[in-house]
């Protein structure tokens, strides 16, 4: 059998886990990071609708032309040296969370294809027992119809991954741990 | 070489759904999760090219003017993946209760003293053979809301990237010996048959005669290096 170590909870004292981060805040932009600068904000729910106020977020995206920089990325070099594509953020007392990042490139997928632009999403509590994963798509975005992830879920569950552009130009992306309008979570 | 994947077995992660264990109960996905192949962004994660961390980052017992109340241990492993290789230049994060059982944290209202001289986090890199090491105090334990006399067993959070978005782990390291292992739901919600993985070993080759105890925690993350001739 496999060593791997279980994962347990993360537990609700976490935050000094994020307190003066080095590498994982809620901002992932400077003023050298390349690309249209957006707004991902949400709320992580419980199974009663009610919001989760001591969960831990966390992003992990392209940079503006859909590079990561990571030894498993071929084009690491061109990466934005100015983006980290990680972020971290404890959601407040409300369940909510928001990110400062930038719109992501264009990644390839398997068939060498485009994936639409998705943002990896993990999130951890008190009484989640290991992560959730899910990915955040973006309304509206003509490559939605040929993402090569999205037609793996049972289409009336593909609605709970993709973010709404609210007034304010931000991104709307709520995270329903259970219930109704449970998030797709994943695993690979 | 590159790095695969085989899928997580089953009976080694912590089920979603643990009825002693209230907070799962409205907390967990009811849907199963979807598999899917994993992409570049799955395979890929943040590995920085981490500069310096400094002592007071390894050493939770000299991050303030004066020593923290409590038994000092050495807490030392390696990172490994599932061939058994070292994982170097890996982060890994502690957060800990002190010794009498409380956090440096707003949220824990829980009646023990705090101690000026603890905050209870740390910082390691692992080095070329994947070794991690942290000097801190023994964690207290405390009393938690989950039922009626309901208290934690002491324990160490373990925070770790790794190589990519899936070999993220966050676990919590108990100690061999304790009393309330038997009553913990989250020490229980861990799967039998693997729950001593999450036992730290008491080391005492690794002890610092008259100054501190040790103990020994490796971790293993997800992956397997690819072999040359194909997986």
């Amino acid at each position: 059998m496999s060593d791997l170590t279980p994962f347990s909870t993360v537990g609700p004292f976490f935050k000094l886990l994020v307190r003066n981060r080095a590498e994982g805040t809620d901002c992932l932009v400077s003023d050298a990071t390349r690309g249209d600068r957006i707004t991902v904000r949400g709320v992580l729910f419980d199974g009663n609708g009610a919001p989760v106020n001591d969960g831990l977020v966390e992003i992990w995206q392209a940079d503006a032309s859909g590079h990561y920089h990571h030894p498993g990325d071929a084009d690491r070099e061109t990466a934005d040296p100015a983006f980290s594509g990680f972020g971290r953020a404890a959601t407040d007392s409300a369940g909510s969370f928001a990110f400062r990042t930038i719109k992501p490139g264009l990644v390839r997928g398997a068939d060498g294809q485009s994936q639409a632009p998705h943002i990896l999403v993990s999130v951890m509590a008190r009484g989640v027992m290991s992560r959730c994963w899910t990915r955040m798509y973006f309304d509206g975005e003509p490559l939605n119809g040929s993402d090569p992830i999205l037609p793996l879920i049972p289409i009336e569950r593909r609605q709970t991954l993709i973010a709404r552009r609210a007034a304010d130009g931000s991104y709307e992306f709520n995270v329903v741990l259970q219930g109704e309008r449970e998030t797709v979570f994943f695993e690979a | 070489m590159s790095r695969i994947y085989p899928p997580v077995p089953p009976g080694i992660h912590s089920p979603d759904f643990f009825e002693a264990n209230r907070g799962t109960h409205l907390r967990h996905p009811k849907h199963p999760r979807i598999v899917i192949p994993p992409t570049i962004s799955e395979l890929t994660g943040p590995v920085y090219p981490y500069s310096a961390i400094g002592g007071a980052e390894t050493d939770l017992t000299r991050q303030h003017a004066g020593q923290p109340i409590g038994e000092r241990i050495i807490l030392h492993g390696r990172v490994l993946d599932e061939d058994g290789r070292p994982i170097p230049q890996t982060l890994v994060e502690i957060w800990q209760a002190n010794a009498a059982g409380r956090y440096a944290h707003g949220v824990d209202n829980h009646d023990a003293a705090l101690d000026p001289n603890f905050s209870g986090t740390g910082r390691a890199i692992t080095d070329d053979e994947g070794r991690y090491r942290f000097l801190t105090i023994m964690p207290g334990r405390y009393p938690f809301q989950n039922h009626y006399n309901a208290w934690r067993p002491a324990h160490v959070h373990f925070s770790l990237l790794g190589p990519s978005f899936l070999t993220r782990l966050v676990t919590q390291m108990f100690f061999p010996g304790d009393p309330l292992h038997a009553f913990d739901p989250i020490f229980h919600g861990v799967p039998e048959q693997v729950r001593h993985r999450v036992v730290a070993s008491f080391d005492l080759d690794a002890t610092v005669p008259d100054w501190s105890l040790a103990f020994r925690f490796d971790l293993v993350l997800r992956g397997r290096e690819a072999t040359p001739f194909g997986i």
